[in-house]
């Protein structure tokens, strides 16, 4: 028997856009009122400038809000064997206290989200991801015992992240946070209050995050920003945080893919495999939703797959073509995400290319689109297919982090 | 010594066995597993009272095919019919009953136009069944035109259409989709024949006379008396029982092993193979494959765990229709009884009370809001008419299909059940006005009393609704349509399958002929 609990007195579409927990906090840096919705709820693209909200998470320490976080609670003796099948990972490796990044398939193996899975104990989990699952998870509940519960508005989530971040959040007052290994959790006592502390993020660089219950919010930003002061901290935007996860070769749901259940060219269905993923589907821990159709898919092979890719000049080749020629006779794939990363110094991208050219082809065209003092310019550049992620700086992984 | 089984078949009615002594004469070891203390399923036989016998599911033998019969031997394993080609007679309260007898209708009240119209009728569903027949005993086609087979078995089907000629292939299509009451409106005048007519679509189902695609049902009726040689509406001699005692007989003989009391509580999955049973009891049986023959429902969402299906998968099976609406009425009388038009000779035949299309469409719809209908249905069959063996001592049962029931889950349901007999004695003293006084003994199965007996979900005749959508390569689900599953060497033998209940033994045979031919 599993029971639901979603604590939306009303339904989400008669909901007005909230503000986080977070927003009275940090509302006085806001300088461009540049807003944008995610899940119900006003968020950030960025709060001034840009360029400066990117480079406090490579240089010191950013802050991006994750408070509109999809986020599920479930729990019950059924909750390990109900984790293992709903996604492509193995969660009985998944030890308590430990986070995992993976995906979730449905029968024909096609991706419906990506996300994370936090499991707090041996019969409690946290599923954490960008948008609304509740009736697949309901659906996925048949026949288990568990209670599912939707956190989203309950648990407030901060995301501090770059090379100062460690320091930070120990003169906050998390001792021992230090000895975080990535993908580790922890919970911590602050100011008479418990927050979960995560060594996880979404910019490849060093960062945490920090979970408590909303009624936390304010205290928990005050005391952090307080200490964060002298070393640069700084709240960023979704514009930033997208520059740092291509540079980390992160994919994004509408961006990289599209949600099974949100296209309607079934074409557009992507599989683990195509999103080069595979190193998250266990395809040995017994079976999982999808299995037997990646069982398929993986016999057949892939007709396209994303691959990182790396462009000659300059320019940002957001939504380009690419060609097996610079004459472009015949394409062979697109990008998803562009990027001049401005740590690399390289134009970087996200691609999809067809089979055999994602292999690894260095005779590959990108033709892009300019906007040039008020006329559209073609321009055809010369790229290859390059290692991902484009930055994995040392600091990401290593355990203490420098005491900067 | 415990010894290994090629093939564990899950439940002993009468399509498990079929299946069972098909691969028992092909040379497998079948192991039979059921879980009740008699074999048969809702083909079965049990006392009443002392000296009368009542089969308490099926009380007929109209679907089973001669061949399958001849080709298990049925009657060298005493099996013999008490009574075949039963007439039907539709009772009115006036008297005015209408004998349905071949192509020949009697009645008082029948005008001569639809006496000529009833011959005219029967042509044409005949014609009909004949292109639909075919499809109702092979395997389900493949909704898929990748090998030749694939395509050869769609254009089976096709032409089996097609050949009727144009305008008959055009009157095909017209109706094939359409509901009888229409139908039977643009053949017939008389209200009471067209509702007699109607209810050879209705019955088990939730589905009335208006209901889209009961056409079709009414042709997957009428293709069961095509297909069982000359028999017709028989009764078996010491009832339906006897039907499956003679098939779990022939699988004796061929080497099946049969268990009866012997609950299977999962059906249990290595590396996506099924490799076996586990019994109530903790008994682990292991076996080369598992063949289910209990409904989708049970096999998937019961005795297999959700660890090893989809939730795509899941959600189909629950969402399956199989909500019986049929119960049982069985009532040991002291002596015959008598019905107002119905001689001694027609007592023997089923007789059937439905006045009006209408009056089958007001009995049905409170059923689909949990309430009983105030005034019932019914399929009355006097058995120890038939047959001596039936009742000793002079006294006669009475066995009746009672619609339209709800599945009641209610804390009521004793109170319900108690209540409605009377309901139904009610409706049955306005055709026989003496019955009440020659009871000896009533009992009343609701669909959720079968569904206690015979352990088919929701009580549910045909395991899982037979209409339109649920046909062919969609029955129960198109994962399923071909007696296979996703997971490998779990089969399906039951009428969950295509092509159906009633008892017929065809699934249980093309999901035995299916695994000898090697399985996919």
């Amino acid at each position: 028997m599993t029971s639901i609990i979603t604590n939306n007195e009303r339904p989400l579409s008669e909901r007005p856009i909230l503000e986080t927990p977070f927003y009275p906090s940090y509302k006085h840096l806001i300088q461009n009122d540049n807003y944008e919705e995610w899940a119900g709820y006003t968020t950030l693209a960025s709060f001034a400038d840009v360029g400066q909200e990117y480079f406090s998470v490579r240089n010191t320490c950013g802050v991006y809000d994750l408070c509109p976080m999809i986020k599920y609670d479930i729990c019950g003796i059924d909750a390990e064997r109900y984790m293992n099948r709903l996604i492509t990972r193995n969660v009985k490796k998944l030890l308590p206290k430990r986070v995992t990044y993976t995906v979730w398939c449905d029968d024909k193996g096609h991706i419906i989200e990506d996300g994370t899975v936090f499991r707090l104990s041996a019969t409690e989990f946290r599923l954490c991801c960008a948008d609304r699952q509740i009736d697949w998870l309901m659906d996925c509940a048949i026949g288990y015992d568990l209670v599912i519960t939707e956190v989203t508005d309950a648990i407030v989530g901060l995301a501090v992240q770059g090379p100062v971040s460690c320091k930070i959040l120990k003169k906050t007052g998390f001792d021992g946070v230090e000895k975080l290994k990535i993908f580790q959790l922890e919970s911590f006592s602050l100011n008479g209050y418990e927050v979960m502390v995560s060594r996880t993020g979404f910019t490849g660089d060093l960062g945490y995050e920090l979970w408590t219950n909303a009624i936390n919010a304010a205290d928990l930003w005050e005391t952090l920003f307080k200490a964060g002061k002298p070393h640069g901290i700084r709240m960023i935007g979704s514009e930033a945080l997208d520059m740092l996860r291509i540079e980390a070769g992160l994919i994004m749901v509408d961006v990289e893919f599209m949600s099974c259940f949100h296209t309607v060219k079934y074409d557009r269905n992507r599989t683990p495999f195509e999103l080069g993923l595979d190193w998250v589907v266990d395809m040995n821990k017994g079976h999982f939703i999808g299995r037997r159709a990646l069982v398929e898919a993986r016999q057949k092979g892939l007709k396209n797959k994303l691959v990182g890719i790396d462009i000659d000049w300059n320019k940002r080749a957001d939504g380009a073509l690419i060609y097996n020629s610079e004459n472009c006779e015949r394409q062979i794939g697109e990008v998803t995400s562009a990027l001049w990363s401005p740590i690399l110094k390289q134009n970087i991208a996200l691609a999809y290319l067809d089979a055999p050219y994602f292999e690894g082809n260095n005779d590959m065209w990108v033709e892009v689109y300019m906007h040039r003092e008020c006329k559209w310019e073609r321009e055809v550049y010369k790229c290859r297919v390059t290692e991902k992620p484009f930055y994995n700086p040392d600091r990401k992984k290593l355990t203490p982090p420098l005491d900067l | 010594m415990t010894r290994r089984f090629q093939n564990i078949i899950i439940g002993a009615g009468h399509n498990g066995l079929a299946c069972a002594a098909y691969l028992s004469r092909a040379g497998q070891s079948v192991l039979v597993l059921e879980a009740s203390d008699v074999i048969g399923g809702a083909a079965r036989n049990r006392d009443l009272a002392p000296g009368v016998t009542v089969s308490p599911g099926a009380h007929l033998l109209h679907a089973m095919p001669a061949d399958l019969m001849r080709e298990l031997n049925l009657s060298e394993h005493d099996l013999s019919l008490a009574a075949t080609d039963l007439n039907t007679v539709s009772l009115a309260v006036n008297g005015e009953a209408i004998t349905f007898d071949g192509d020949t209708v009697t009645g008082s009240a029948v005008s001569d136009a639809d006496k000529a119209a009833y011959v005219r009728f029967n042509k044409d569903m005949h014609r009909f069944t004949k292109a639909l027949g075919p499809a109702l005993e092979k395997l389900a086609p493949e909704i898929a035109i990748e090998t030749w087979k694939q395509r050869l078995d769609l254009m089976g089907l096709g032409w089996s259409i097609r050949k009727l000629g144009r305008y008959h292939m055009r009157e095909f299509l017209r109706i094939i989709g359409m509901n009888f009451y229409d139908l039977l409106d643009e053949y017939f005048e008389n209200p009471q024949m067209k509702a007699a007519i109607a209810m050879d679509a209705l019955w088990g189902g939730e589905w009335g006379a208006r209901s889209m695609g009961s056409v079709l049902t009414y042709l997957y009726r009428m293709a069961g008396y095509a297909r069982n040689g000359d028999v017709g509406i028989a009764q078996p001699k010491g009832g339906m029982g006897a039907v499956s005692a003679a098939i779990a007989k022939a699988a004796k003989a061929a080497g099946t092993d049969i268990r009866t009391g012997a609950r299977v509580k999962q059906i249990l999955v290595e590396n996506d193979h099924a490799v076996g049973v586990e019994l109530e009891t903790g008994e682990r049986i292991e076996a080369d494959r598992v063949i289910s023959n209990a409904d989708p429902k049970q096999t998937f969402m019961k005795l297999v765990s959700p660890d090893h299906l989809d939730t795509g998968f899941v959600r189909q099976i629950k969402n399956l229709r199989a909500r019986g609406k049929a119960g049982k009425l069985h009532l040991v009388l002291s002596s015959a009884p008598k019905f107002k038009g119905v001689d001694t000779v027609n007592l023997g035949s089923r007789m059937i009370i439905a006045p009006t299309m209408d009056e089958i469409e007001l009995a049905f719809n409170p059923s689909k809001y949990k309430k009983y209908p105030t005034a019932p249905v019914l399929e009355i069959i006097m058995p120890s008419v038939n047959d001596e063996s039936i009742a000793s001592d002079g006294r006669h049962l009475l066995s009746a299909v009672v619609q339209y029931l709800p599945y009641d889950d209610t804390p009521d349901e004793e109170a319900n059940r108690t209540a409605f007999l009377e309901t139904v004695l009610d409706q049955l003293e306005r055709y026989a006005p003496d019955i009440r006084k020659q009871i000896i003994e009533a009992e009343l199965l609701t669909p959720r009393d079968i569904e206690r007996e015979f352990g088919m979900t929701g009580g549910h005749w045909h395991h899982v609704e037979l209409v339109f959508e649920t046909f062919l390569f969609n029955r129960p689900i198109p994962a399923l349509s071909r007696h296979t599953s996703p997971i490998t060497d779990l089969y399906l033998c039951g009428a969950g399958c295509h092509p159906g209940g009633n008892v017929m033994g065809i699934a249980g045979r093309n999901a035995a002929q299916l695994i000898l031919k090697g399985g996919k």
